[in-house]
């Protein structure tokens, strides 16, 4: 049984992938760790970055937290506001 | 009060909005677009943000700053878009009854800001563009 997550995209990484949002199938259930090493399999120029994190409904979340398919999920590349 | 905006900053109304009978020191910081990276000329910048968590983080910090300080009003507000030279691209205000903690909360945001915020500049040169600080 698969797994169907949305990703949103932002900065850099919207660049890279050409898109502000994608969605891919993980193996049930799938973790934040499986998510980025699909995504730098998919996308090398992802592994160049200075650090990529993933935020699950609006939070930094582990490597081995679970995804779901209605969580909001974001693709984070270092962050430079101010 | 957190905010994020493609509007231009208003500081005139970030002051009304901190000011308060029981401050006795407001401190804003100014985060404003600077003309060049390593000698090299900046054209312009834009700002993207993830609103939702970008506001949630926001409020993260404004709370965190007032259960370390005796901060009695603040806004944080960060803008988005194009930017031009000179324009400000975030605004801090703390309003407090003594200077020491309202200069010492409006830098821990500022810093906690700049490192935990979902928000994204590209600066753009004449001759290329640079998302900052992602690459090594």
């Amino acid at each position: 049984m698969s797994n169907r997550i949305s990703v949103q995209l932002f900065g850099i990484t919207r660049e890279i992938v050409g898109s502000s949002a994608l969605t891919l199938d993980l193996p049930q259930p799938g973790q934040v760790g499986e998510l980025l090493s699909n995504l730098k399999e998919q996308y090398p120029a992802l592994t160049g970055l200075r650090s990529l994190l993933v935020a699950v409904n609006g939070e930094y979340a582990e490597a081995d937290q679970p995804l779901h398919p209605n969580d909001e999920i974001a693709l984070i590349p270092p962050v430079s506001g101010g | 009060m957190v905010s994020i905006t493609t509007d231009p900053i208003d500081m005139n109304a970030a002051y009304r909005y901190v000011s308060t009978d029981a401050a006795g020191a407001i401190t804003f910081f100014f985060g404003t677009v600077r003309d060049s990276t390593d000698e090299r000329a900046v054209e312009r910048l834009e700002y993207e943000a993830y609103d939702r968590m970008a506001l949630t983080k926001m409020q993260e910090i404004a709370d965190e700053a007032c259960r370390r300080w005796d901060v009695r009003k603040y806004t944080i507000i960060h803008r988005k878009g194009n930017l031009a030279i000179g324009d400000i691209a975030v605004l801090i205000a703390v309003a407090t009854p003594h200077r020491a903690d309202s200069f010492d909360a409006c830098r821990y945001i500022i810093d906690t800001l700049k490192q935990q915020v979902p928000i994204w500049k590209k600066e753009i040169f004449e001759d290329g563009q640079v998302w900052v600080d992602a690459h090594p």
